[in-house]
């Protein structure tokens, strides 16, 4: 039996996952499931689907070996190249998905939350491309540092909310957009980001980043002939990682999903309910959720999706930590070595591996770069100004 | 079937051709329990405490700047209940949290210690029908009664299912949308309380955008009676606790008349 889960109708991955959500928005969530499922086995809709992954998107995204920074450590290293899609991450795989489905279920509207601004940046891209209105809502401290992203976003014809109410980073995005859709939700679909909140979600966001394990599997199998002993991708919700270990599941790899020091759901947290969904959680000894710390605006979430909970309950995934120093450090050394400056939150996967490397030496490591770092060029300017 | 002491309390205010009245007010911001005793005072069948929770998605601006400071000011589950203890102001009290509240203290943990406080409900906002039965088992064998949720968007077979496993009362939500004052009472709120009056027999109180003794009175025509949570709440944190007071006798007067 495959370990990767098809949950029955109380959204469960384990003990994990199931549908805590206002009784208002109850029916949606089944009227999404419903249209995912019929949507996700139409041969219409998956053929609209990939040909805009395709001649849009610019799929399949490439896998880079990093000859040199391998040498350097002494392993094989290679990149699944979800940087190069269109808007620069491999959020495009979730909202080209998400968007297609809102217009087949009739919506004219889409709200989305976002931290870093790449989920936010590819809904908005997605709405003008098929039409629909798009609402962003965006923590205050994130549009603060992350402001070219929230330009794109006006670019793009999406209208920016700060949010200014708790952490006022990505947790409290997911609320107001959460209180945004209980209000409109006859008309809107909730375009959520990553691989959480209540069921559907975070089963049908993960089918809509399978692609990037799917691939980079038929890579390894054409390229090396071999699986990769190790797949590393970093968790903030835990889409990219979700997307690339569903292809690897089923194999003997370990799968490793990187959190933050400051962020650490998985590593820190007990299990717990929040934004519609039973996870891991970082929380004080009342149940109040915390707020997460990190470097990169878009890990900064004290939650993670509940299938990673899963994955690390029953010991087929582990969940390290990278402090802000090692994330710094990797951003450059990836740059440095190979010509790739990568997104903050994929540099706390190359500030695992650089750390490992001692203890990998000889293997193959498959690293789901998720995204570029060009967002994230002012705020390293920044922190590494008169360093370089 | 015997009632718990909540839904008592409603029937027989219904039985005496009366309307419900449950203001809402959030646990542990300063001037809480001197609220509590001026709705008692002024005409409240129950009230509705609020445990403040860090990421409350059913409110809107004025609780959760309720729920923030309260937070800010140390409240925790713990202190609110053992302050609720010491109140003794003679009508039923429900609590209302989030379920992360109940779920990290474990439900039969939980359910114990708001009997203990002298507690006999709870409304969960985020523990939908189906997620609901672990809990309800818990506060069954507690005798906390569950007041369950009834959203407008529920289709005609959901709404039977929600009210034979609602206790207390059936909380019937006035529109589409979260907590918070608005300038008319949307058409929402009756048309979904006469859904839920034709099929029970538990009293259906509307909360969520009945923002004023006008609104009141309009939910009521249909209603078994309302809850008023940020009309209430915007009261105690402008003006203190006798504003509150002042307020929810005006409602009770209105509906009554």
């Amino acid at each position: 039996m495959s370990l990767l889960i098809t949950p029955g109708a109380d959204g469960r991955f384990g003990e994990f996952g199931g549908r805590f959500v206002p009784e208002t928005l109850v029916p949606a969530c089944q009227e999404l499931e419903a249209a995912f499922n019929d949507a996700w086995s139409d041969p219409e809709y998956r053929h609209d689907l990939d040909k805009l992954l395709s001649e849009y998107a610019g799929r399949p995204s490439g896998l880079t070996e990093c000859h040199n920074l391998g040498k350097q450590l002494g392993l094989r290293l290679f990149l699944k190249r979800e940087d190069l899609n269109h808007t620069g991450s491999h959020k495009i795989n979730n909202v080209l998905g998400q968007v297609l489905l809102a217009k087949r279920m009739g919506k004219n509207r889409i709200v989305a939350e976002t931290g870093a601004g790449q989920h936010g940046v590819a809904a908005a891209t997605a709405a003008a491309l098929l039409g629909l209105e798009c609402k962003v809502y965006m923590g205050a401290v994130d549009v603060e540092r992350q402001s070219l992203n929230v330009f794109r976003m006006k670019l793009l014809g999406a209208q920016v909310e700060a949010v200014h109410s708790g952490s006022r980073t990505l947790k409290d995005a997911v609320n107001e957009a959460m209180r945004d859709w209980v209000a409109t939700v006859s008309d809107t679909h909730y375009c959520l980001g990553s691989v959480m909140g209540p069921h559907p979600y975070p089963f049908m966001v993960r089918q809509f980043h399978r692609v990037i394990g799917d691939e980079a599997r038929a890579q390894c199998q054409e390229r090396l002939g071999v699986m990769p002993d190790v797949v590393v991708a970093c968790v903030g919700g835990g889409s990219n990682a979700m997307g690339i270990f569903s292809g690897f599941i089923d194999t003997k790899a370990r799968l490793i999903g990187v959190e933050p020091a400051g962020g650490a759901a998985v590593g820190r947290g007990q299990p717990g309910v929040v934004h519609g969904m039973k996870s891991y959680l970082m929380q004080d000894e009342h149940g109040q959720v915390q707020e997460a710390h990190s470097i990169s605006a878009g890990l900064d979430y004290p939650g993670v999706g509940p299938e990673h909970s899963y994955l690390a309950s029953i010991g087929r995934a582990e969940y390290p930590t990278v402090t802000d120093d090692e994330v710094v450090a990797g951003f450059q050394l990836l740059s440095r070595s190979e010509g790739i400056i990568p997104a903050l939150e994929c540099a706390h996967a190359v500030g695992w591996i650089s750390r490992e490397a001692p203890k990998m030496q000889g293997q193959i490591i498959l690293m789901n770069l998720s995204g570029r770092g060009d967002k994230d060029v002012g705020q390293m300017m920044d922190i590494l100004d008169g360093k370089l | 079937m015997t009632f718990g002491r909540l839904e008592t309390q409603l029937r027989q205010r219904r039985n005496d051709g009366g309307k419900c009245l449950v203001p809402y007010i959030t646990g542990g911001l300063k001037g809480w329990q001197d609220a509590i005793r001026a709705c008692a005072a002024n005409g409240a069948d129950a009230i509705e405490i609020g445990l403040p929770f860090s990421d409350p998605v059913m409110d809107g601006p004025i609780i959760q700047a309720a729920s923030q400071q309260a937070l800010f000011d140390g409240a925790t589950p713990i202190s609110i209940m053992q302050e609720i203890r010491s109140l003794d102001v003679g009508i039923p009290l429900a609590v209302m949290c989030y379920y992360n509240t109940v779920f990290h203290a474990g439900h039969e943990r939980f359910a114990y210690a708001l009997a203990d406080a002298g507690v006999c409900a709870a409304i969960i906002p985020d523990l939908p029908l189906e997620e609901s039965g672990p809990w309800c088992q818990a506060a069954d064998a507690a005798s906390i009664e569950t007041v369950m949720l009834a959203a407008p968007t529920a289709p005609d077979d959901r709404l039977p299912r929600v009210v034979a496993r609602a206790r207390g009362f059936v909380y019937s939500v006035g529109l589409l949308g979260v907590t918070g004052e608005r300038a008319s009472l949307a058409q929402t709120a009756t048309d979904l309380a006469g859904r839920l009056k034709a099929i029970t027999d538990v009293p259906v109180l509307v909360g969520v955008g009945v923002s004023n003794a006008e609104q009141a009175t309009q939910a009521v025509q249909v209603a078994d009676g309302v809850i008023q949570g940020a009309s209430v709440m915007r009261r105690l944190m402008e003006s203190g606790p006798d504003a509150v007071g002042e307020y929810v006798a005006q409602v009770r007067l209105a509906i009554t008349l």
